[in-house]
């Protein structure tokens, strides 16, 4: 049985409103099914739950709206299905697309801030070490965790915004320390440092993570020190879609694990494993579903693209234009810092995506295509979500790709 | 033969088996609107989830799976129960909001990834309210 304070009891009565009871109800709902004996404060939160799936989700949402809940955290939200700033963008029916619309309003109408982007903790929303929140979106989940050391577990919809209209979440699961420490080793001593300098091998490590250790926490041994959080958050983002990682250390870089020992709470590992570079080319492969030269479309930014991950494309592309359809999804806050650089990645054939993504919304033209990305999470959910084939490929394939019109993959990399 | 689970979310309910081979997300796994697995690289990838005894060794992927089972049930395409090998909020929470909102959710239970090996794909079961799964003649 869940102890509740003399406030949060009064919260749960209704006494604050509504769309507050609802909210109570469902926060403490999931602490008697996690088994949580009492909630906790939390400091900010980050709504998944703006996406439009059907119209049953908004129909929670205005059910809170009416109810008068309204977010007593700071509290930003992920994609929504509509590129605000671009209206038509996408291929949504009528009906679909006055929906989605209203679930976004109502999601803004609570108090959260219009953030629209899968990767907060990159405009702005960074948490401090060891500080609990409530977090939604896999991807951010593990970054939240495991780059900036804050706790949260992984709030499905709906309980995102219910813990950030209550301030509170169950006290369970990441939030308790015990629940931090690695109990696997990965070994990474085998794999070449070429391997480790370049982009690509990092949502491939993450893919194999997720599938090899499911919800278990890892510590990686072995990658550079220098390692980039575009790198961590490509990690992250392939772990979370291919297992339900919430938590992954990477020893000597994140927080949380300044040595492989701290990391395993200085108590012996349970399993270790040592990757070898042909279980890494196994899990290359596994991302794509399409092989040969044809190529429809080519997609960066799952998570949304950062500047820095901006200026890498620049360097790739220069001067030159692109031949297929390249989308490069990313915040409405990143746009707004490129300036200038946008409209001339435009006027090279790129197409902007803000406020949602190409693998969540209908914005693909409506083919059998072909679509090559550099993202482990897109490489996930393409095929099942856009009906596209996939091709994964480092950022230099993607760039090289797009401007060819064909698929050009550098293997020598990998062997 | 009977296994008891054990209770998340009350209820009863009968139906044909479908025990999932590999972990999914709902959301990109399984379709909102048909409940059919719409992942090619998953096993069982057309097979529908309506109407069905879900068996779950383990969920992965995005936090939006809450989202895809309560359209599910709002949209009749749910399964008739399911039961968890690791209680799951994620996919709990889709339940926990459809009764919030007056709709008739599926019973959940938690049942060992490996008990949930005994029953034979396909063949019918009944979920009584204290959480124990029977095995049943045919669809009565």
């Amino acid at each position: 049985m869940i102890e509740l304070t003399d406030r949060q009891r009064t919260a749960a009565n209704g006494e604050d409103g509504g769309g507050t009871a609802l909210a109570m109800h469902i926060v403490t709902e999931t602490a008697r099914l996690l088994g949580a004996k009492r909630l906790i404060p939390v400091a900010s939160a980050h709504i998944d739950g703006c996406l439009y799936h059907g119209d049953s989700g908004v129909q929670f949402a205005e059910r809170l709206v009416a109810g008068g809940a309204e977010v007593a955290v700071p509290t930003t939200l992920n994609v929504g299905a509509l590129n605000l700033l671009r209206p038509g963008q996408d291929r949504l029916d009528s009906h679909k697309r006055a929906m989605a619309h209203r679930l976004m309003a109502a999601y803004e109408a609570m108090g959260c801030r219009p953030s629209w982007t899968c990767a907060p903790y990159q405009t702005g929303h960074r948490p401090a070490l060891g500080q609990d929140v409530a977090w939604g979106e896999s991807n951010a989940v593990a970054f939240a965790n495991s780059v900036l050391g804050a706790r949260t577990n992984r709030y499905g919809d709906f309980l995102d915004i219910a813990c950030a209209i209550a301030g509170l979440a169950p006290a369970t699961g990441l939030h308790l320390p015990e629940n931090r420490r690695a109990t696997v080793r990965i070994e990474t001593a085998l794999l070449s440092d070429r391997l480790k300098a370049s982009d690509a091998f990092y949502p491939v490590l993450g893919a194999w993570l997720g599938r090899t250790v499911g919800e278990t926490v890892a510590v990686l041994d072995g990658l550079p020190s220098s390692l980039t959080e575009d790198r961590l958050k490509a990690v992250g983002a392939a772990a979370a879609a291919a297992g339900a990682v919430g938590l992954v250390h990477v020893a000597g870089v994140t927080p949380e694990a300044p040595t492989v020992d701290a990391a395993l709470g200085h108590r012996r590992s349970e399993e270790a494993i040592r990757l070898t570079p042909d279980m890494l080319i196994a899990e290359r492969d596994r991302l794509s579903t399409a092989g040969g030269d044809r190529i429809d479309a080519v997609a960066l930014g799952s998570p949304h693209f950062s500047l820095s991950e901006f200026d890498g494309f620049e360097r790739a592309l220069g001067d030159r234009s692109v031949t297929v359809p390249t989308y490069i999804c990313t915040a409405r806050d990143t746009l707004a810092s490129l300036g200038p650089r946008a409209m001339r990645l435009e006027s090279q054939g790129v197409t902007m995506v803000v406020d949602t993504c190409v693998v969540v919304t209908p914005i693909l033209a409506e083919i059998d295509g072909v679509l090559m990305t550099n993202s482990g999470k897109f490489a996930h959910y393409t095929p099942s979500n856009t009906g596209y084939a996939v091709l994964f490929g480092s950022l230099k394939d993607c760039v090289e790709t797009a401007v060819a019109g064909h698929a050009i993959r550098d293997d020598a990399l990998w062997r | 033969m009977a296994i008891a689970g054990q209770m998340l979310l009350p209820g009863q309910a009968s139906g044909p088996v479908l025990r999932l081979e590999a972990p999914i997300s709902f959301w990109g796994g399984v379709d909102p609107a048909s409940g059919h697995i719409v992942d090619p690289r998953h096993p069982q990838h057309g097979a529908s989830v309506a109407g069905t005894v879900l068996l779950v060794p383990a969920t992965v992927g995005s936090s939006s799976s809450s989202s895809v089972l309560l359209e599910l049930i709002a949209g009749g395409q749910a399964p008739a129960a399911i039961a968890l090998g690791k209680t799951d909020a994620i996919l709990c929470l889709g339940a926990v909001v459809a009764i919030a909102m007056g709709w008739t959710a599926p019973p959940v239970v938690a049942l060992d990834a490996e008990k949930q090996r005994v029953f034979a794909p396909g063949s019918f079961v009944r979920l009584t309210a204290d959480g124990v799964i029977h095995t049943t003649a045919s669809a009565d």
